[in-house]
């Protein structure tokens, strides 16, 4: 029996050996599919959230900044594409057998909503290949992670805004993770002075240092966070893995500004609140839960966090219509 | 032919341009004059009702009622029930959300909701102004009781499937127009400030005479509502509409119908002959009824101009909803806005104000509404009904294979929408043993 015991214990503790070491990017495929996306660790701890008044360009509800800590994930390395959210909209591997799915978490497929097909061309004409999703809802973005989640066996969500700010910044406290010369940002992003007013391929300009592609710009990305402007001002100094839990539909944080932004939208600490208008051409009532027709702009990446959460944590990540 | 039909002369150059003065009067914006404003006639409370209580039927109800402040949704419709009462809901929350005083003006009494085949005409008989948004098979029926009945009208394109219902809609809006009547379409780009800023570009001169042109409307393909066990042929039919000729006139019709209108508003035109191929290649399984995924026509002008017209519905293919023309000083293309000179360089760009453009969708309801207080008369249905014809024609010549002419197309007899329908009635296709139905076949199918 103790010995048993030990055995157990040491197998136990090879495992947890292995978990350690596995914190490494890693290919995450999609079964049924030859497609595949990258996943970059970020090691967690202490940032400075937002940023300082004499930061030019800066907005108030950038500030006060806060001392916050954020706890290790896995990022994409890329924004989300058409090729992948595509699946997710059309549903049609669901059933396609899986032997290789990891054992992280186990959902019933049947069990996520799925998105309703738009009736007019969601990419408005920019590309579809190589080229980020958009247009999509905060609630599409977190429904298709949880479609992930149950397609692949491990836990994506969307990044907190805490989260996506520390994975762009990648340790920098300068206006963009390149520094402050905007002049250089045309190396980094695409926004409205190089992107010819559209959104162009993913991962076609210079990471940031931790090898995360388009941060700045290409599309603005959703995070999970309720937009409240005075959110820093409120939050305690150190507070660990903080967000604003969302129980209004608007507004919502959208980050790291897109094609059709100036360089100030682009900053690390800058800030978006999603708005009504940008289902202002739906011109069906109830106005879809899932597209937003007037936000060619915004688009999202995944995050995956280094430890499991507990399955009620697990689901206060995932969106629910409001 | 009878009397009351439509000939080709009535399609002609002239013809249009008159016609299409008075619909682009109608959509510009041109602000009131203080004369205008005092003959505004706001005393009057208007009554609405809508008769098809799709997604869409309730848009554009919401979209009436935020138009025009004195204004009650009295009245609805729909083949089914469910759908009254799930609209219903949806308006009502929608309203809420706009202005909570305004919920006041939803006074949808229980008897006032009708169910059936024959709920249009109850809708109708209650109201000032319906909003008809049925699938399209239904529209010449509903847009004729409503016109006899002496009601203005927002009805959704295409506004027929067949061309027995393209003269009857043609018609009654000389009826329309006789009563003074107001009429607005839902081919929403008339009423769109970079639509009606580049068309009086093209009408200035700027990309002199249109040629050529290329208009889309390829994209993954739309909603599909699966079998229920249980339903009739005809509720299935009914609830999966989009897949039925009868009612839905096929993707061409339906949806491809706003880029082939524009081709012909910035033509200034209708097309004379279409030739065209299609099919249906990857959607064709069993909830996919009978409509092609795919038609390429290709559209001859009076003038000599020639425009290509590709619709597609299939997915993981190259997707574009746009139109593009070229002149003999320039081009343009709309989804940009952009126009260029004969050289390719960027002579024209329309701006617009992003996010706070006026929505073509709720300014339609405001100019019909403004246009019914000021004894003014919108009238778009000739226009619609011609564009509808010129789709119908696209999907004759994909069908048939063979070419189709204008003066071919009026002459046909072929109707696919039934005079009336009851639930008791088998739908005008239906399924073999194996859940299939009769599919069009290029140098098969006849066309009369």
């Amino acid at each position: 029996m103790k010995i048993r015991y030990l055995i157990t214990l040491f197998i136990f503790n090879i495992n947890f050996t292995i978990s350690q070491d596995s914190f490494d990017s890693y290919d995450q495929k999609i079964n049924g599919t030859d497609y595949s996306f990258k996943m970059v660790p970020v090691t967690g701890g202490l940032f400075q959230m937002g940023s300082l008044k004499n930061e030019v360009g800066r907005f108030i509800d950038e500030g006060p900044v806060k001392n916050v800590e954020v706890s290790s994930f896995w990022i994409g390395a890329y924004e989300v594409t058409w090729e992948l959210y595509e699946l997710f909209v059309q549903r049609s591997i669901d059933d396609i057998e899986n032997n290789s799915k990891s054992n992280e978490i186990s959902i019933d497929i049947d069990a996520v909503s799925g998105a309703t097909t738009p009736y007019t061309d969601m990419t408005f004409g920019m590309g579809l290949d190589g080229f980020p999703a958009i247009c999509m809802t905060q609630l599409a973005a977190s429904k298709f992670c949880e479609w992930l989640s149950a397609i692949t066996g491990n836990y994506y969500r969307l990044p907190t805004e805490a989260e996506w700010e520390y994975a762009c910044r990648a340790g920098t406290k300068t206006k963009f993770s390149f520094g402050d010369d905007v002049n250089l940002l045309d190396e980094y992003a695409w926004f409205s002075k190089n992107s010819g007013e559209k959104y162009q391929k993913v991962g076609t300009k210079k990471p940031n240092s931790w090898g995360i592609y388009d941060m700045h710009g290409n599309v603005s990305e959703w995070t999970l966070d309720q937009y409240v402007p005075s959110a820093y001002y409120n939050r305690k100094d150190n507070s660990k893995d903080p967000y604003e839990l969302a129980v209004k539909e608007y507004p919502r944080v959208v980050r790291g500004g897109s094609w059709s932004d100036n360089p100030n939208k682009l900053r690390s600490s800058a800030r978006t609140a999603s708005n009504s208008k940008w289902k202002k051409r739906d011109p069906q009532i109830p106005k879809s839960l899932w597209w937003h027709t007037d936000a060619p702009f915004v688009g999202f990446r995944i995050v995956r966090p280094k430890e499991l959460p507990i399955e009620e944590e697990r689901k206060k990540y995932w969106i629910n219509p409001s | 032919m009878k009397k009351n039909e439509i000939k080709t002369k009535d399609f002609s150059r002239r013809n249009f341009i008159k016609k299409s003065a008075l619909i682009t009067g109608g959509a510009l914006s041109i602000p009131l004059s203080v004369d205008a404003m005092a003959n505004v006639n706001n005393e009057k409370k208007l009554k609405i009702g809508v008769v098809g209580c799709g997604g869409r039927g309730a848009g554009a109800t919401v979209q009436a009622l935020k138009a025009d402040p004195n204004t009650e949704l009295v009245a609805m419709g729909d083949a089914f029930m469910d759908r009254v009462d799930s609209t219903l809901g949806s308006v009502k929350k929608a309203m809420e959300n706009y202005n909570s005083s305004s919920l006041k003006r939803i006074k949808v009494k229980d008897s006032n909701k009708f169910a059936g085949f024959d709920a249009y005409k109850n809708v109708i008989d209650k109201v000032d102004v319906v909003i008809l948004a049925t699938p399209p098979g239904f529209r010449p029926y509903h847009f004729e009781y409503a016109v006899n009945a002496g009601k203005h009208v927002f009805m959704e394109k295409p506004l027929a499937v067949d061309v027995p219902g393209i003269h009857k809609v043609m018609e009654m809006a000389r009826v329309a127009d006789e009563k003074k009547l107001n009429v607005v379409v839902g081919l929403q780009r008339h009423y769109q400030n970079k639509y009606i800023d580049l068309k009086s570009k093209i009408d200035r001169g700027d990309i002199g005479r249109i040629v050529s042109g290329q208009v889309y409307w390829n994209s993954p393909g739309v909603w599909v509502r699966k079998r229920v066990s249980g339903q009739s042929e005809m509720e299935y039919q009914m609830r999966n509409w989009y897949y039925f000729n009868w009612l839905c006139g096929d993707h061409i019709l339906e949806q491809h119908i706003h880029n082939i209108d524009v081709a012909n508003w910035f033509i200034g035109e209708y097309p004379i002959s279409a030739q065209g191929m299609g099919g249906r290649q990857v959607r064709n399984g069993l909830d996919h009824g009978e409509i092609y995924d795919h038609h390429f026509v290709e559209y001859t002008y009076p003038s000599g101009a020639v425009v290509a017209s590709q619709c597609r519905h299939q997915k993981g293919t190259m997707r574009r909803v746009d139109e593009y023309f070229q002149g003999t000083k320039g081009s343009i293309i709309t989804g940009k806005a952009e126009i260029k000179n004969v050289n390719g360089d960027l002579a024209y760009k329309y701006k617009g104000k992003g996010l706070n453009e006026p929505d073509p969708y709720q300014f339609e309801h405001d100019k019909l509404f403004s246009s019914i207080r000021n004894n003014e008369v919108i009238s778009d249905t000739e226009n619609g009904a011609k564009s509808t014809l010129t789709a119908i024609m696209g999907r004759m010549a994909t069908y048939s294979g063979k070419i189709i002419t204008l003066e071919d197309a009026l002459k046909s007899k072929q109707q696919i929408m039934p005079e009336s329908v009851s639930w008791s009635d088998q739908p005008p296709t239906i399924p073999d043993s194996n859940g299939r139905y009769p599919i069009p076949t290029p140098g098969v199918t006849k066309i009369y």
